[in-house]
C-alpha cells in the first residue's frame, strides 16, 4: 500500500450539520510516519475532521485520499477503508459486555477473518506491550479510565492500521491518568505509526508532533513545526488561543 | 435502622396485615350467600378430583407457550431490526414491519386465533395443516412478536450511538455491529420486559380454547359442566399462579440486579 502517495491527503473538505458549517475547506497532507497534532478551541472542527477521515460522517464537498485511494469516492467499500484507519475516541467506547480480550479480538476475527488463536496471540502481544496483560479477562467497567483508553488504543492497533486517528483521547481522564495514555502514544510515534491527533495537551503536542495545525472556525488557520507554532505563531488568532492556554496553565 | 425499631416496624406490618385480611375474610364469609358461593367455587372434593386432569391438560399450554416463545423471540428481533434499517433503500421493509406491528397490536389476540384457526383450514388448500394446536401457536406468535419487537426496539435504541461508531470504525459491517455489539447489549437490558411478555403469553394460551384445542381451560369447562361446579376454574387459576409467580419474582430480581449494576457503573 505504501509508496502510492502520502498517507493522507485532504483537499477542500466541507462539512455542515444543518445550517452550521463545521469544516470550511480543509486542506491537509500527512506523510507516512508523520505525527500531526490538531489544536484549537472546542468547536473548531477537530473531532469532526477526524470522524470524516474515518467516514463516520459523510462529507459535503472535497476529497480524502488515503495512500492513493480516494476513500470519499462514490461506491467505495467503507468497511474495507475503515480496516486501514484506526480511531480512538475521547469516551473510549469499549464494548461493555465483552472482556478486554474479546474487545480486542472481535474485529480481527470478524473483519480480517483471523482464526481465534491467531487473533488472541496478536491481542496478547499488544496487551503485554502496553502493560495490560493481567487485564485480558477483565470487563471494561472494572478498569480505570487510563486502562480503558489503553485498551481502546490496543483494540485499534490490533487491526494493524496504516493510519491512527486519536480524538482527544485524554480529555475524559483524571489528570493523574493522562500520562500513562500519552506514554503509549509516544511509544507508537517512536515506532513510526502515522497519526493525526486532536488534543488539548499542548505540552504533549509540542513534544510529539512533527507538525501542528491550528484549527479555527473550521479552517486550518496556521500549520508548521511545533517549535514555530508554539513560540512564534504568525496569526493573531493562534496567539490568542495559545495565550488562553498558557493562562489556564496548560502549556 | 436500630434493631428495636426494626422489630417495631415488622410488628406493625404484621398486625395491620392480619387486621386487613381478617376484616376481608369476615366480610366475605358473612355475606348472605357465602355458603352457596363456597359450595360452587371451593369444593374440596371436586378440587382434588379435577386437579390431576387439569395438570395433565396444562401440559398442552406449556408446550404451546414454550414453542411459541422460541419463535416470538426470533421473529420479534427480526421485526425490530427491520424497523431500524436506515436509508431510503430499506423504506419498504421499514414500512412493512411498522404496519405489521401496528396491525397485530391493534387486533385483539382472540380474534387472530379465531380467524386463523377457522379461516385458513377453511380454505381447503392441500398440504396446509388442519391442526388447532398449530394455528393457535401461529396466532400467538404473530400477536406476541409485535409486542416483543417493540421491546427489542426500545432496547436497541437505548444503546448509545457511540457503540455503533466504535464497531463500525473497526471495519465491522452494519449487520456485524448489530449482531456482536448492539443486540447483545440491547437484549441484556430488556430481559425483564421480555419475561413480562412471556408471562402474558402463558396466560393467553387459554385463548386457543376458542378454536377447540383441549387445553387447561377447555378441560376445566368440561369438568365444570360435568360437576355443575366452578371449583375446577379456581383450580386453573391456582395452577397459573403457581407457575407465574416464581417467574415474576425472578423478573424482579433481574431488574434489581440490573439497577444495582447501573448505579455501580455510574459511580465509577
Amino acid at each position: 500500500m505504501s509508496g502510492l502517495g502520502p498517507a493522507l491527503h485532504i483537499e477542500g473538505l466541507h462539512k455542515s450539520f444543518g445550517a452550521l458549517e463545521v469544516l470550511r475547506g480543509i486542506d491537509l497532507e500527512v506523510a507516512e510516519h508523520e505525527v500531526v497534532c490538531l489544536i484549537g478551541s472546542s468547536g473548531s472542527g477537530k473531532s469532526t475532521l477526524l470522524r470524516c477521515i474515518n467516514l463516520l460522517e459523510p462529507i459535503d464537498a472535497g476529497r480524502i485520499v488515503v495512500e492513493g485511494d480516494e476513500i470519499t469516492a462514490r461506491g467505495v467499500d467503507v468497511n474495507r477503508i475503515r480496516r486501514r484507519i484506526g480511531i480512538v475516541f475521547q469516551a473510549f467506547n469499549l464494548f461493555p459486555h465483552m472482556s478486554v480480550l474479546a474487545n480486542v479480538t472481535l474485529a480481527p476475527c470478524k473483519v480480517l477473518g483471523l482464526g481465534r488463536a491467531e487473533a488472541e496471540a496478536r491481542a496478547t502481544e499488544l496487551l503485554e506491550r502496553f502493560g495490560l496483560a493481567d487485564k485480558r479477562n477483565a470487563y471494561p467497567d472494572r478498569l480505570s479510565g487510563g486502562q480503558q483508553q489503553r485498551v481502546a488504543i490496543v483494540r485499534a492497533l490490533a487491526m494493524r492500521p496504516d493510519l491512527l486517528l486519536l480524538d482527544e483521547v485524554t480529555s475524559a481522564l483524571d489528570p493523574e491518568l493522562v500520562a500513562e495514555v500519552l506514554n503509549v502514544i509516544r511509544e507508537l510515534a517512536a515506532g513510526g505509526m502515522t497519526m493525526v491527533i486532536a488534543t488539548h495537551e499542548m505540552g504533549f503536542a509540542r513534544d510529539i508532533a512533527n507538525r501542528v495545525c491550528f484549527l479555527d472556525a473550521g479552517q486550518i488557520l496556521e500549520e508548521g513545526p511545533p517549535a514555530e507554532i508554539f513560540s512564534a505563531p504568525r496569526e493573531e488568532r493562534t496567539r490568542q488561543f495559545l495565550q488562553r492556554v498558557i493562562d489556564a496553565g496548560r502549556l | 435502622m436500630p434493631p428495636r425499631e426494626a422489630v417495631r416496624s415488622t410488628l406493625i406490618a404484621l398486625i395491620s396485615t392480619i387486621v386487613v385480611f381478617g376484616l376481608m375474610a369476615v366480610v366475605v364469609t358473612n355475606a348472605p350467600n357465602w355458603p352457596d358461593v363456597q359450595r360452587a367455587f371451593f369444593d374440596g372434593a371436586i378440587f382434588a378430583r379435577s386437579l390431576p386432569k387439569l395438570v395433565e391438560a396444562f401440559g398442552t399450554n406449556v408446550a404451546l407457550f414454550l414453542i411459541a416463545e422460541i419463535f416470538i423471540l426470533a421473529f420479534g428481533l427480526v421485526l425490530a431490526i427491520l424497523r431500524g434499517l436506515p436509508g431510503p433503500v430499506f423504506f419498504p421493509l421499514r414500512l412493512l414491519a411498522t404496519v405489521y406491528v401496528d396491525l397485530f397490536r391493534a387486533v385483539p389476540g382472540i380474534l387472530v386465533i379465531y380467524l386463523l384457526g377457522f379461516g385458513i383450514p377453511g380454505l381447503g388448500i392441500a398440504g396446509v395443516p388442519n391442526d388447532v394446536f398449530f394455528w393457535g401457536a401461529v396466532a400467538l406468535v404473530l400477536v406476541y412478536s409485535a409486542y416483543v419487537s417493540e421491546v427489542y426496539r426500545a432496547g436497541i435504541e437505548s444503546v448509545h450511538w457511540s457503540q455503533e461508531a466504535a464497531a463500525r470504525s473497526l471495519g465491522l459491517s452494519r449487520l456485524q455491529a448489530l449482531r456482536y455489539v448492539i443486540v447483545p447489549q440491547a437484549v441484556r437490558r430488556v430481559i425483564p420486559p421480555l419475561l413480562n411478555d412471556f408471562i402474558g403469553l402463558q396466560k393467553d394460551t387459554v385463548l386457543v380454547s376458542v378454536i377447540g384445542l383441549v387445553e387447561i381451560f377447555r378441560e376445566g369447562q368440561i369438568l365444570k359442566s360435568a360437576a355443575f361446579n366452578f371449583t375446577p376454574l379456581v383450580a386453573i387459576a391456582l395452577i397459573f399462579v403457581v407457575v407465574t409467580i416464581p417467574l415474576a419474582r425472578f423478573t424482579d430480581w433481574l431488574v434489581a440486579r440490573e439497577r444495582g449494576r447501573q448505579v455501580a457503573g455510574g459511580a465509577r
